[in-house]
């Protein structure tokens, strides 16, 4: 059931011109989600390292031309919230941030980007959208951290969450 | 942590001890809720209630019908009501056909997330006057919902009016002002396009009390308005005295925002834009540092006519910046006004604690503190302000109240709860019949398939007996 929903959300996204798309999952599915054809050739892999929000790294192995939304997809990585509006600059929950070197690689910001990026929580000056960095091998290796969504007000006393 | 007790049917767990949490309220709020408790504990059922037959709340009737991309979010939503641990109850009011207090009894507990139905009223003299609409009604009307579709606004007059400068408003502006070849690709209504096909509303005023660096509004939705075809913006440049030398201290979206808005007003555009307000035929502009007065009727008395609108000069600056009156006055005429100056949270069910003055339900991370069991998430929670993420965010939060209250047993959830078994039982006494997640699939369906015959996303159905009507088909 949930397969064909994917199929049919995918053949809509591609109607809609948005060609290399992946489904969006919250986090909920058992299984992995349909994602674009790859060829598996190990040397055409590049790694990311992301850092979740408990300090975490956790790391993948993902393809050129996969944006970094897509790699949190196919990966299930299980980023709460992540990547809200699939990848179509309509909100700022993808927001990832970087260290300046690799900031400098990842190539120039959209108006259109940085409309959205404004409105992400805890922005910083090497922040950019998950959805808009498309990988290539000179960004093997990088690390890309998840920031806070929102002000943790909240005071963990045990330990517990 | 708990164990899996009793019957099970279809991973459901009908007399069980599982928790089982109801969620008042099917837009993102209750969603994003549902969503999250039901990552958090593998044993938790989550009931969500919506007094339409139709779910998604404001992502189906607020989001502007030219931001598809905004209502992305309904898909995970769908992942979540077709969860095996979630079901979907519409067309249940909640206040009338069941009461918070039968909730509670019947739920381990009730998560409050039915939204901001009401408007603030500008609270001047010919507030009521035709012509006159809440930008909730009017987004509500051109969206199709059921209670907006008798609005009818009369859009033969030349000039309109928004008072407010928020995204609600500038999405109130882009839909009057819109070129039809952009609106008929949308999943706006037939009869809200035929009403704006035959529209004769050339210029539109957006009002605000305070200045440019108090705009409530994004970046996005003005650079939209900027560049919106058909039209030219129009601003009066001393509005904006002072405005760049301040910029360089702001924070950068702020930064960004404003500067868009001072070359908009004060710079020549380039020689393709320059062509392009030459040859528009549509005006809009903000109109800043004025504060709506009265709204003066027509020589019949039953119509708008005109705005009059105080002048104000600001004391103080940046987000905490007050608007003073300067003691003169403005009318500005037109036949049509708009005030986009917030949505409204109404109390439900008088068991529950409803701050008036604030409009929303007193809590303390979500947790309604006079009633055990009882949380709320949304706009509910912390006011109308803020965009899908927002809800998001405030929702997950909530949902971590309440699985906290779980874990450490201030909720008892080894007492056992009937839940929804309990609750359709009295809406059956009452000759209420709930319509199911796959019922609404019926009408998604037939509601695409109409779009589809006439290049749109969907053709919404506009009446609620339009969709029970397909729901029981």
């Amino acid at each position: 059931m949930a397969l064909v929903a994917a199929l049919k959300r995918l053949a809509f996204n591609s109607l809609r011109g948005y060609s290399r798309r992946t489904v969006a999952v919250s986090g909920l599915t058992a299984h992995r989600s349909l994602t674009t054809v790859q060829p598996l050739r190990s040397e055409n892999k590049v790694t990311v390292h992301f850092i979740n929000r408990d300090g975490e790294k956790i790391s993948v192995k993902a393809s050129p031309g996969d944006t970094l939304l897509d790699v949190v997809i196919n990966e299930d990585l299980d980023f709460d919230g992540f990547g809200a509006c699939e990848g179509t600059l309509a909100c700022s929950t993808c927001h990832l941030i970087f260290n300046e070197e690799v900031y400098k690689k990842l190539g120039p910001v959209t108006d259109e980007e940085m409309d959205m990026l404004d409105l992400a929580y805890g922005l910083t000056d090497t922040s950019r959208l998950g959805c808009q960095i498309c990988l290539t091998k000179s960004l093997d290796g990088i690390v890309a951290r998840v920031p806070e969504s929102v002000a943790d007000i909240r005071q963990t006393k045990d330990g517990s969450s | 942590m708990l164990f899996f007790k009793g019957i099970v049917v279809r991973g459901k767990a009908l007399l069980s001890t599982c928790p089982k949490v109801c969620v008042v309220g099917g837009g993102p709020a209750g969603f994003y809720t549902a969503q999250h408790l039901i990552k958090a504990r593998q044993d938790v059922q989550v009931d969500v209630y919506e007094r339409l037959p139709v779910p998604f709340g404001l992502v189906r009737f607020g989001v502007a019908p030219d931001h598809p991309e905004v209502k992305n979010v309904i898909n995970t939503f769908t992942q979540t009501a077709k969860h095996s641990r979630c079901s979907f109850y519409g067309n249940v009011n909640v206040g009338k056909d069941v009461s918070v207090a039968e909730l509670l009894r019947s739920y381990h507990a009730v998560v409050l997330s039915y939204g901001a139905e009401g408007n603030r009223s500008v609270g001047v003299p010919g507030e009521h006057l035709s012509g006159v609409y809440s930008a909730k009604d009017f987004v509500g009307w051109y969206n199709g919902l059921p209670s907006c579709r008798e609005l009818d606004p009369d859009l033969s007059c030349d000039t309109a009016v928004v008072l407010g400068q928020g995204n609600v408003a500038l999405d109130v502006a882009r839909i009057l002002l819109s070129p039809l070849d952009i609106l008929k690709k949308t999943d706006i209504t037939q009869p809200a396009l035929d009403a704006l096909a035959a529209s004769r509303v050339r210029s539109v005023w957006i009002v605000g009390r305070r200045g440019p660096m108090q705009v409530a509004c994004t970046i996005k939705e003005l650079r939209e308005m900027v560049t919106l075809p058909g039209t030219r913006p129009e601003m009066t440049p001393s509005d904006f005295e002072g405005v760049k030398d301040a910029l360089k201290d702001l924070p950068r979206p702020r930064k960004r925002l404003t500067e868009l808005m001072v070359k908009t007003a004060l710079e020549r555009p380039g020689e393709k834009e320059q062509e392009r307000w030459n040859s528009a035929s549509r005006v809009w502009g903000f109109r800043f540092f004025r504060s709506p007065v009265e709204v003066l009727p027509d020589a019949e008395g039953k119509k708008v006519a005109a705005v009059r609108l105080a002048v104000n000069r600001l004391e103080g600056s940046g987000e905490g910046a007050q608007a003073v009156r300067s003691g003169d006055v403005e009318d500005v005429p037109c036949g049509l006004v708009i005030s986009s100056i917030g949505y409204k949270s109404l109390p439900i069910d008088a068991a529950v604690p409803f701050d008036s003055r604030r409009a929303i339900v007193p809590n303390s991370m979500g947790r309604v503190q006079q009633v055990l069991g009882l949380y709320c998430s949304g706009w509910l929670k912390t006011g109308p302000t803020g965009v899908i993420a927002t809800t998001m965010n405030n929702s997950f939060d909530t949902a971590r109240s309440l699985m906290e209250d779980m874990d450490s047993g201030k909720l008892d959830v080894s007492a056992e709860k009937p839940g929804s078994l309990r609750i359709r039982a009295l809406l059956e006494e009452k000759g209420v019949e709930p319509v199911v997640f796959s019922d609404w699939e019926k009408i998604d369906s037939l509601e695409v398939r109409r779009g589809e015959a006439c290049g749109k996303p969907r053709e919404k159905l506009l009446s609620v007996e339009e969709m029970l009507a397909v729901a029981r088909s």
